[in-house]
């Protein structure tokens, strides 16, 4: 998983200084990846090395303000739409992305689901023509058949997100939603 | 460029009146060549049954050219497309569709007896089918008799026999485990390979993974399509992770 485009990602909304980035990290994956601060602070330096991030000057400590740069947002969007189709199970980041995007105002999640639907099945289809090309090959079919189930499970995690987004009025993540707006639902409720 | 065997153009299917009308179709543009097998993806309610019935002339769109063989649907008359039907048009379906009262190898020879063939032709022509998909030896036993793997070869045998051009199967493999299921995939695209222009509709995966082309379907409408690409290795050369 990548922290740096998370991070990325949370700056594209508005501009943020490096605890509020934490805080935020943590309520939109669930709290299932605590980070430090230390860490936080490492990956907004190194963001900032490379130019995809900028922060005012005159400001130093936990109040400095970071925020998007052009390219900052060209490497965002480049990451969103990447394939993760190298050898380490790809879920996890897949999630993340899918958490990120839900929360940016621009996206049209249907549109990328698609995209990441379409570059899986592509994927499945080549393993699929390879095991049928090599027919006499049992190890060749049965690791074709291991890497299909992965591929096929996270088609089916992607149609069921499909499926729950389209479902839900407001297409937040739950734990976003209590973190990010418990004032305004409170009084909400009293009126 | 090889034939085109079907051919969809503008096809639209609303089913019921306004104002609680419903919009299977919205517009579908698809074409499959001679030698093709393409797979309609996409989730339940999205229209892919009703674009194969559609397809296959089981049905009428409510507007647009569906062509088969080059000739078009809506100008044929009944008798024709009856014709079209059975000497053209082999449908697969989930859950077979063999006849009870006839043995495996009467399924596959009856379309050809319908459609005027004398019985000893027809029977011949039914064994080699039954050959093809390794189940010769069962040509005298009845459904019943049957696995739910030689049910499912009888019934692409029937539908592949005799001069067929174009095969239509609505999630074929059905309830088979994922071996048998395989097996099924397989001759499909072998008799697409022969020449057969293969139209597969699924929802999952692995199924429509088998075919050249992956289309997807979403609300009735085509929204996106696979194209091939390089293996999965190829990525790794450029694989790059922060």
């Amino acid at each position: 998983m990548s922290v740096r485009h998370a991070l990325l990602a949370l700056l594209a909304e508005q501009p943020r200084y490096g605890l509020q980035l934490r805080q935020e990290f943590e309520a939109r994956t669930g709290e299932v990846w605590p980070l430090n601060v230390g860490q936080v602070y490492t990956t907004l330096q190194r963001l900032e090395r490379d130019g995809l991030v900028e922060s005012d000057d005159h400001e130093e400590g936990p109040q400095k303000t970071y925020r998007i740069t052009a390219d900052g947002s060209v490497e965002l969007d480049v990451w969103l739409h990447t394939p993760d189709t190298g050898v380490a199970p790809p879920r996890d980041e897949l999630v993340i992305k899918m958490l990120v995007a839900l929360r940016m105002p621009d996206i049209d999640v249907a549109a990328l689901l698609q995209s990441h639907r379409r570059q899986l099945v592509e994927t499945m289809q080549w393993y699929t023509h390879m095991k049928a090309d090599a027919d006499h090959d049992l190890g060749l079919a049965l690791l074709a058949d291991s890497e299909l189930f992965r591929l096929e499970a996270v088609v089916r995690w992607l149609d069921t997100v499909d499926s729950r987004v389209k479902q839900s009025a407001t297409p937040l993540p739950l734990a976003a939603r209590s973190v990010a707006q418990p004032t305004r639902r409170r009084q909400g409720a009293r009126r | 460029m090889s034939e085109l065997v079907l051919e969809l153009d503008g096809v639209t299917k609303t089913y019921g009146e306004p104002p609680t009308e419903v919009h299977a179709l919205r517009g579908v543009d698809l074409t499959v060549a001679a030698g093709e097998l393409v797979a309609v993806m996409g989730p339940s309610g999205s229209g892919k049954s009703t674009l194969l019935t559609i397809a296959g002339s089981l049905e009428e769109a409510t507007s647009g050219a569906v062509r088969v063989l080059g000739e078009s649907l809506s100008g044929m008359s009944r008798n024709r497309r009856a014709a079209l039907r059975r000497r053209s048009i082999g449908y697969v379906f989930q859950d077979f569709n063999l006849l009870a009262g006839l043995s495996a190898l009467e399924n596959v020879t009856l379309p050809l007896e319908l459609d005027g063939t004398r019985a000893k032709a027809a029977r011949s022509i039914g064994m080699a089918a039954l050959e093809t998909l390794g189940i010769a030896d069962r040509s005298e036993r009845f459904p019943d008799e049957l696995s739910g793997g030689e049910r499912q070869r009888v019934a692409i045998a029937r539908a592949v026999v005799g001069e067929r051009a174009l095969l239509l199967a609505d999630e074929p493999t059905g309830a088979l485990d994922s071996v048998n299921g395989e097996a099924v995939m397989k001759l499909i695209r072998a008799a697409c390979k022969r020449g057969l222009a293969g139209v597969i509709v699924t929802h999952d995966a692995q199924l429509a993974a088998w075919a050249d082309r992956v289309v997807f379907v979403r609300d009735g409408s085509i929204v996106d399509q696979t194209s091939a690409r390089l293996g999965p290795e190829s990525l790794l050369a450029t694989e790059s992770r922060s």
